[in-house]
C-alpha cells in the first residue's frame, strides 16, 4: 500500500492503495466516482475511458502508480452542469438505451473533437469503433459525435473543469 | 404501506404522504448527491399518493414510479408515458422513480419476453385515468359544477364556460381524498398527445453525466467486495489452497461453498488480485463437454428416433414420396454468450431480521424467493431495490449471481457486493444454446410446398422449435419435433430465446424453397399466408393479416425486387419476415460485394408492434435489435473445450462495433392495435435477411453461423 495524490475534475485526491491498482477502480471504490465503468478490464471496450491530459485513456489498464501528476477528467468533471456539447448531443440525440457504456463514449467523443473539432464520419468512426455498446447505440453515437461537431464552432471544445 | 428502516451512505428521500398518514419512502440512494431541479423539487414536495403508480404534490410534481426492471428496454420513459397521457399531466413536470420489488402493489415486474407492454398497458392507462377523473371531481366540488363540464390539459383542470382553470398541485391534496371512481373512460388512440410522440429517456441527464445508477455503482458505508472462483463445467472442487490469498493486504476471508471459492475482502482489486492468487484443484465430475463433441452429437439427434413430436399436419412420409421435389438443408448456431456490458453483479446483506438486497436483475420475485428458499425464510423477510441495469439480454432473468452475494454475506455475516469480472462473465455460464436444425421440404409440380419437416437438435435448449409458427398452418402435411442433450453447460433465454437462431434458419430454408420452386422469395410466402387464410391447417398461432401487412410495408419501403444501385444493376436483397413475441417484423437486407467479399449495406425494418408508444425509444429498439441480430449472426461464437470456454474476453469473443453496422431504416405499421413490447421481435429476423441478401450477391448459402467464419468471409477483417 501507498499514498497516492491525484488531480481529477480540478481537485485533488489521496488515495492509500496497491501501485498495480488500476486507476478505474481507485476512481470508484476510493473516490466514489462510479461514471466512469468497468466493462471488461483489458482496454477492449471503452467503458473505462477517462483523459489523462486530455487525452482519451483506458482507466481499467493504467495503474494509479502510473498517473503521476497528471490531470485526469472523468465523466463527472467534463463539464460542471452537464452541459458540454457532447452531453448536450448526446442527449439531443437521444442515444442511451441502457446507458452503461455511455459515460466512456462521451469521453471518447470528446477527446476526439478536442484534437479534431470536425472530424469526417471516417474519422468518427475509427475513433468511436473502439467503444463497444452491447444494445446497439451506434447509429445515434454516430450522429450524437456530429451534432457535437456542429455545435460548436472549431476549437472551443474544452475540458471543462469543476472548481 | 412498506417501510424500509436503513440508512445509506447517500440516504434516503422521505416524502411524507398528505393521505393515508405513511410515509411514501423514494429510494434516492443514487440522486441525492446531484439531485436535479425537479428532483429536489420533488423530494420536498408533500405528495399525495393517488394509486401504486402515482402522486402528486402541492407543487405539481407529478412522480410516476415505474416497477419493472429497466435494462435498456426504455420501460422506464414508456411506463410513465402512458400514465402521464392518461392523466393529461404535463411532461415537463413528471419525475419518474424506480419502484423497489413490491407485490402488494404490483404486478410481474419482470423484463422479459418483451412482455411488460402488452400485460401493463391497460393498468398504466387506468392508473393515469383514475387520477385525472379525481382531479376533475375535487375541481368541480370547488366549483360547483358539474364535473362533465370541465376538460384536463397539461397539469390543469378547465372550466371554460366560466373560464376557470386549476392545476393539479393545487387539487392533489383535496382529489387524493375523493372515492376512487370503480370505472373510468379512457382515451381513444386518436385523441393521444403525448403517446406516439418522440420521448427522451428520462436518465439521459444522469446517464450523460456519470451518475450512480447501476447495481456495480451501489456502495453501501462498511460493505465487503467479493468474487467468486467457479468450476469448469462437469467439475467440482478438489482442493484449495488459500493461504496467500488470504495474506494479501484487504482480504478478510475466503470462503467456500457449492463449489465455489469466494475471496472476500476491501476493495474490488484487492479481491481481484487475491482471487487470481488462489490455489484450486479441480476433480471431474461430470462430462466434460467440447464444440467437437457438440458437432458430433448433432449428427447423431438429428438421426435419433427418440424425437418428442411438437406439430403433426396431414401425411407429411407420403407428401414427400409424391414430391416432385425435395429440398433439404441444415442450419447450425453456436454458443453465445449474452455479455451485457455490466457484468453480474449484486448487493446482499444478510441480517438476523431479514435480508437487503439491491441490484441489477431482470426477475426480482426470483431472487426474492431463491434468496428465501436458500435462507429457509419467509419471502416477505427479503427486500429488493432495483437498479438500472447495463444491459442483461436474458442473463438477468436468472438469480444465480443474487444468490451467490446471499451466500457470501452469509458466511461472512457482512453486507457484500458479490462482482463477476468479464471472464467470470463469460466462462461462468449461461448461454444462449447451441442448436442445429434439418429442414425438409416437398414441392409439387407447380412449386407449391406440400409437405415440411423440420427437427431441431440443441444442447440444453428444450424445444428448439417454435412449432406453431409460419409456415405451420399454410402447409397440409407438416411434422415439426426436437431433440435435446443434457449438457452440464448453463443455458438460458437470450434475447427473442430460441426464435434468435430459429428465425435464421427458417427464413432462410423457405429462401430456398422459394429458390427450387422458381418463385420470388417475397411471392412464395405471400402464396403460403394466402393459403393458409383459405384453407388453414391445424391451429394458426399467427395474425395472417398482421404478417401480410409488414412484407408490403417492407417491400414498399425498400423497394425490394426493383431497386436499382448506382451501376444501373438491381442491387441485392435479402427478404425475412418473423412473428415473435406479439410482434411482427419484416426485414430486407442489402449486400453489395467489395473485393469479392459481401458486405451488409442496409437493413430495412417494418414492424407491427401495435400503437407505438414513444418514437424515439421505439426507433432506437428496433435499430438496436437489428444491430444485435446482425452483430450474432456474423461473429458471435462462444466455443468450449474441455467444460471451459475458449473465448474468456472481448479480445477473444468478438461484438458487433460502430464501424460495422450497416444503414437501418425503421418504419412501423400504423394501427390502433394494444402495443406490443419491442425489446425482442426486431432481432430474430435480421441474420436471416442478411444471409439472403448474401445468397443474391454472391450465390453461396450460409447455413452456419458466425458467417465471418464461412468461406465467404476468409479474408475480411
Amino acid at each position: 500500500m501507498a499514498i497516492f495524490k491525484l488531480q481529477i475534475n480540478g481537485r485533488s485526491y489521496q488515495a492509500d492503495v496497491e501501485p498495480d491498482t488500476p486507476l478505474l477502480w481507485v476512481l470508484r471504490d476510493n473516490f466514489g466516482l462510479v461514471g466512469t465503468k468497468y466493462g471488461c478490464g483489458i482496454a477492449q471496450c471503452g467503458a473505462c475511458t477517462v483523459h489523462l491530459n486530455g487525452e482519451a485513456t483506458r482507466a481499467c489498464v493504467l495503474p494509479v502508480s502510473a498517473v503521476g501528476k497528471s490531470k485526469v477528467t472523468t465523466i463527472e468533471g467534463l463539464s460542471v452542469a452537464g452541459t458540454h456539447p457532447v452531453q448536450q448531443a448526446w442527449d439531443t440525440m437521444d442515444v442511451p438505451q441502457c446507458g452503461y457504456c455511455q459515460a466512456g463514449q462521451i469521453m471518447t467523443a470528446a477527446a476526439l473533437l478536442k484534437r479534431n473539432p470536425k472530424p469526417s464520419q471516417a474519422e468518427i468512426d475509427e475513433t468511436m469503433t473502439g467503444n463497444i455498446c452491447r444494445c446497439g447505440t451506434y447509429h445515434r453515437i454516430r450522429e450524437a459525435v456530429k451534432l457535437a461537431s456542429m455545435s460548436s464552432p472549431a476549437g472551443t471544445i474544452k475540458s471543462s473543469k469543476t472548481k | 404501506m412498506q417501510t424500509i428502516e436503513h440508512s445509506s451512505r447517500r440516504g434516503f428521500l422521505k416524502i411524507a404522504a398528505a393521505t393515508g398518514g405513511g410515509l411514501i419512502l423514494g429510494f434516492n440512494w443514487f440522486e441525492s448527491e446531484a439531485a436535479t431541479a425537479t428532483t429536489t423539487a420533488a423530494a420536498v414536495a408533500a405528495g399525495a399518493d393517488f394509486n401504486s403508480y402515482l402522486s402528486i404534490s402541492p407543487q405539481g410534481i407529478i412522480t410516476i414510479l415505474s416497477p419493472n426492471p429497466e435494462v435498456g428496454q426504455g420501460i422506464k420513459t414508456a411506463f410513465p408515458i402512458i400514465v402521464a397521457e392518461e392523466l393529461d399531466a404535463d411532461w415537463t413536470k413528471v419525475v419518474v422513480e424506480q419502484a423497489p420489488l413490491d407485490t402488494k402493489k404490483f404486478e410481474r415486474q419482470v423484463a422479459g419476453g418483451s412482455g411488460s407492454i402488452p400485460h401493463s398497458w391497460e393498468r398504466l392507462r387506468k392508473a393515469g385515468a383514475t387520477a385525472r377523473q379525481m382531479l376533475v371531481g375535487a375541481a368541480a366540488k370547488r366549483w360547483s359544477v358539474p364535473g362533465s363540464e370541465c376538460t384536463t390539459e397539461k397539469g390543469f383542470v378547465i372550466h371554460s364556460a366560466s373560464n376557470r382553470k386549476l392545476s393539479y398541485g393545487e387539487l392533489a391534496t383535496e382529489a387524493a381524498q375523493l372515492p376512487v371512481p370503480a370505472d373510468v373512460k379512457l382515451k381513444a388512440v386518436k385523441d393521444f398527445k403525448l403517446i406516439g410522440t418522440t420521448v427522451k429517456n428520462v436518465d439521459n441527464a444522469k446517464i450523460t453525466t456519470g451518475k450512480p445508477l447501476f447495481g456495480l455503482d451501489f456502495y453501501r458505508e462498511g460493505m465487503l467486495f467479493a468474487m467468486l472462483q467457479r468450476p469448469a463445467f462437469g467439475y467440482k472442487l478438489k482442493s484449495l489452497n488459500a493461504e496467500a490469498a488470504k495474506a494479501m493486504p484487504g482480504i478478510v476471508n475466503v470462503v467456500t461453498f457449492d463449489n465455489n471459492v469466494a475471496v472476500v475482502g476491501k476493495s474490488t482489486w484487492q479481491v481481484k488480485k487475491a482471487k487470481d492468487a488462489l490455489k484450486i484443484e479441480w476433480e471431474k465430475a461430470d462430462a466434460l463437454e467440447s464444440t467437437t463433441d457438440h458437432n458430433r452429437l448433432f449428427k447423431e439427434l438429428l438421426d435419433s428416433s427418440n424425437a418428442t413430436v411438437r406439430r403433426k399436419d396431414g401425411d407429411v412420409e407420403t407428401a414427400f414420396k409424391n414430391a416432385a421435389k425435395v429440398v433439404r438443408a441444415e442450419y447450425q448456431c453456436p454458443f453465445l454468450s449474452h455479455a451485457p456490458m455490466e457484468p453480474m453483479n449484486f448487493f446482499a446483506h444478510v441480517r438476523p431480521d431479514g435480508v437487503e438486497l439491491v441490484g441489477p436483475t431482470q426477475t426480482p420475485e426470483l431472487a426474492r424467493n431463491e434468496t428465501a428458499k436458500l435462507l429457509g425464510i419467509t419471502p416477505d423477510k427479503v427486500s429488493v431495490q432495483l437498479t438500472r441495469m447495463g444491459g442483461g439480454f436474458g442473463r438477468r432473468l436468472k438469480a444465480d449471481y443474487v444468490v451467490e452475494a446471499v451466500q457470501v454475506s452469509k458466511l461472512v455475516n457482512a453486507p457484500v457486493k458479490l462482482i463477476w469480472t468479464r471472464e467470470d462473465d463469460m466462462t461462468g455460464g449461461s448461454y444462449r444454446p447451441a442448436v442445429r436444425y434439418r429442414f425438409e421440404a416437398a414441392l409439387d409440380a407447380q412449386g407449391n410446398m406440400i409437405g415440411y419437416k423440420l427437427r431441431g437438435a440443441s444442447i440444453n435448449a428444450g424445444n428448439a422449435t417454435r412449432e406453431d409458427n409460419f409456415p405451420a398452418g399454410a402447409v397440409d402435411n407438416l411434422l415439426i419435433d426436437s431433440v435435446d442433450h443434457k449438457s452440464p453447460i448453463t443455458t438460458g433465454p437470450w434475447r427473442a430465446p430460441i426464435t434468435n437462431f430459429l428465425a435464421f434458419a427458417e427464413q432462410s430454408f423457405i429462401d430456398e424453397v422459394a429458390q427450387a420452386a422458381g418463385k420470388d422469395p417475397v411471392q412464395f410466402r405471400l402464396d403460403l399466408l394466402n393459403k393458409a387464410k383459405q384453407k388453414p391447417v391445424g391451429a394458426i398461432k399467427y395474425d395472417i393479416d398482421r404478417m401480410k401487412g409488414v412484407i408490403d410495408l417492407a417491400v414498399e419501403k425498400s423497394g425490394w425486387g426493383k431497386k436499382k444501385g448506382a451501376d444501373g444493376k438491381l442491387v441485392a436483397q435479402g427478404f425475412s419476415v418473423y412473428f415473435s413475441h406479439r410482434s411482427y417484423v419484416a426485414q430486407v437486407g442489402e449486400v453489395v460485394l467489395q473485393k469479392g467479399k459481401p458486405v451488409l449495406q442496409k437493413v430495412y425494418s417494418a414492424a407491427d408492434c401495435g400503437v407505438v408508444i414513444n418514437q424515439s425509444g421505439a426507433q432506437q429498439q428496433v435499430r438496436g435489435c437489428v444491430v444485435d441480430g446482425i452483430g450474432h449472426a456474423m461473429y458471435g461464437n462462444l466455443t468450449f473445450k474441455d467444460g471451459m470456454t475458449q473465448q474468456k474476453n472481448f479480445n477473444e469473443y468478438r461484438l458487433i462495433r460502430l464501424n460495422e453496422i450497416p444503414e437501418i431504416e425503421v418504419h412501423f405499421v400504423q394501427n390502433e392495435v394494444d402495443p406490443t413490447g419491442l425489446g425482442e421481435p426486431s432481432l430474430p429476423p435480421a441474420g436471416g435477411a442478411v444471409a439472403n441478401a448474401i445468397f443474391k450477391a454472391t450465390g453461396k448459402r450460409l447455413r452456419s453461423q458466425p458467417f465471418v467464419e464461412q468461406d465467404e468471409f476468409k479474408g475480411v477483417s
